[in-house]
């Protein structure tokens, strides 16, 4: 077969977009502090807003595999009134600037928030400005892609499967358990990924909503934000490291895909 | 052992209504055209879909009765399933997928992996036990369907369509197999086919469907001797004419009468072999048989025969030789003769 010829303008626009992202990301490697990279990697506020970071994605990973996967099983299995709004108000974060998340959690979670005020009269819990607000955070931006992605993958899942299960006496949560979610595991997988790599990246809702206390609330986006006007060279290793982090997702996810899933 | 069962159910377009009894010891094939709702009542005998009114018995034990409001949901019934593409577990092992239904009821996993391979053994797979379906052959994972079905001991046993999947090649081999394994299966089994070949090989009776209805039951022998519909008439390649019969000849509505050796009053059916009937091009002087004029509308070839259908006022099939056939000088089109002999008609109530 002969080879697609590809037109010149195609071509010429192609480059220009691949560059687009190129540039910048060669930018960030070849203008890094090498030399100082050992240095600003060990240091403190690095290491704390990395653990930080690691905790409160993965954490809201969790907090989003435990009740996005009811919520995306409900949108796919459950036909109600009203399903389609909610799960448009679900989905809503992914378009919201997350700034604009941050302050809704603010008035809703916040000391005096419609329901934080409740909150903090009755259990004495305060949310905002702490590491707990900020899972809250990461997860209010970073579910509705685990929840979008589990709901693809049940609705194309081939139920009869769990039509099988039963006629093998298998229960309601043995069918769950043992036969849907292993068959929807490429997409539970894909979306817990999608899922921790948006809340790894998340900075607007977050410092809204958590602030940006080291060791606290102040996450690895944070801190690469706060060091840019203190010390510059020393947020060029940190976005070095989150770009790093980046690719290996995506490097783990292509990887699943294209692989036996 | 036995099975009641009064299926009524709206699919579509499709009335589903059904009653039928299947005894002890018996093997039944449910026998009908795609799209006659076989499948459905499969189905709904296994509670997969719920029925709009009916019943569901099986050994007296009500699994369904819309009357009184009770049912037992699919995954209490005693059944095994055969789907008919197998819906073996692509995610687990040929030895889970046979020890699934024995785990689901709460045998012990090593007690639930000795039966299962002891299944795998009788169905001769025992070496794949370890393999996912996906390395399996048809006719490989046909039979694990079939003992994951089996091995947790059900009481009714049903069949979907079980050698659908299959090509050609390896049908013939995996239907024997099954008749084998259905033998050794002491419950109640029903399978769903529309391969005439299938039902009369591997059940004792046939229940033939059609749109959502019962149109005949009976021993394989007797449903294609006496077909009561065009669809089995066609299955097994006979002419049916339906009519009412008088002192020895049948008028069939709005076309010819038929002269019928030993023919009772009333509605019947006439049945006539196709190679019973008898090809001219001129009329044929001097007979006191059947002769009727047509237009030979179609002419294929099967085997060292050659089937002839002839419009007429009825259409009727011919079969001849390939040499009868050019000595006709007949094609498609040709006005012929017809003849057949009243004793070649065999007449039953319809």
């Amino acid at each position: 077969m002969r080879r697609e010829r590809v037109p010149i303008i195609v071509a010429a626009l192609a480059a220009i977009g691949a560059a687009f992202f190129i540039l910048p990301l060669l930018g960030l490697v070849v203008r890094s502090p090498w030399g100082d990279a050992v240095k600003a990697l060990t240091a403190p506020e690095t290491i704390e807003a990395l653990k930080l970071s690691l905790f409160a994605s993965l954490s809201a990973t969790a907090v989003g595999l435990v009740l996005g996967v009811p919520l995306a099983w409900v949108y796919a299995r459950v036909e109600f009134p009203g399903r389609d709004v909610l799960r448009a108000l679900t989905t809503l974060p992914m378009v919201l600037p997350p700034v604009v998340g941050g302050i809704a959690l603010l008035l809703a979670f916040g000391r005096r928030g419609l329901f934080g005020s409740w909150l903090d009269t009755t259990f004495g819990i305060t949310l905002p400005f702490t590491t707990a607000g900020v899972v809250m955070a990461e997860t209010f931006v970073a579910m509705p892609f685990l929840i979008l992605t589990v709901e693809a993958g049940l609705r194309s899942m081939d139920r009869r499967y769990e039509e099988a299960a039963r006629t093998l006496g298998a229960s309601r949560w043995r069918v769950f358990t043992r036969v849907t979610l292993p068959l929807i595991g490429p997409s539970l997988f894909a979306g817990a990924a999608l899922c921790w790599a948006r809340a790894l990246g998340e900075f607007g809702a977050t410092i809204t909503f958590a602030g940006n206390f080291p060791g606290v609330t102040q996450t690895m986006p944070l801190a690469v934000y706060l060091q840019l006007e203190t010390n510059q060279e020393s947020s060029f290793i940190l976005s070095l490291v989150l770009l790093l982090i980046s690719l290996v997702v995506l490097i783990g996810l292509r990887d699943r895909w294209l692989g036996s899933a | 052992m036995s099975l009641d069962a009064a299926v009524r159910l709206t699919l579509g377009p499709l009335d589903l209504d059904m009653e039928f009894a299947i005894e002890e010891g018996e093997v039944v094939a449910l026998l009908g055209p795609n799209g006659a709702g076989k499948t459905s009542l499969l189905r709904a005998v296994a509670g997969l879909v719920p029925l709009k009114s009916g019943h569901v018995r099986l050994d007296g034990q009500i699994l369904e009765d819309t009357g009184s409001g009770q049912y037992v949901p699919t995954e209490r019934r005693p059944i095994g399933f055969v789907f008919q593409d197998y819906l073996l577990f692509p995610h687990l092992s040929v030895l889970d997928n046979v020890a699934f239904g024995l785990r689901s009821r709460g045998t012990s996993r090593r007690e639930a992996a000795d039966k299962a391979l002891k299944w795998l053994d009788r169905v001769g797979l025992n070496i794949y036990a370890r393999a996912k379906p996906a390395e399996l052959s048809g006719g490989q994972r046909q039979r694990v369907a079939l003992a994951r079905a089996l091995a947790a001991n059900p009481r009714l046993l049903l069949l979907d369509e079980p050698l659908a999947a299959l090509d050609v090649t390896t049908r013939a081999e995996v239907r024997r197999d099954l008749k084998h394994h259905l033998a050794t299966f002491q419950g109640i089994r029903l399978l769903v086919t529309h391969d005439p070949l299938e039902a009369v090989a591997l059940a004792d009776r046939l229940i033939v469907m059609e749109n959502g209805h019962l149109v005949q039951t009976g021993t394989p022998a007797e449903v294609t001797e006496r077909p009561r519909s065009q669809y089995v008439a066609d299955l097994v390649g006979v002419n049916l004419l339906r009519g009412h019969a008088e002192h020895g000849s049948v008028h069939i509505p709005g076309g010819p009468s038929v002269a019928a050796a030993g023919a009772e009053s009333g509605e019947v059916f006439a049945v006539i072999h196709p190679r019973a009937v008898a090809i001219y091009r001129n009329r044929p002087e001097g007979s006191p048989r059947n002769v009727w004029p047509g237009r030979a509308s179609g002419i294929e070839l099967l085997g060292d025969r050659v089937r002839v259908r002839i419009d007429g006022e009825v259409r009727v099939v011919a079969e001849v030789t390939p040499a009868a056939l050019k000595e006709l000088d007949l094609d498609e089109g040709g006005e012929v003769w017809l003849s057949f002999k009243a004793t070649d008609v065999g007449v039953y109530p319809a």
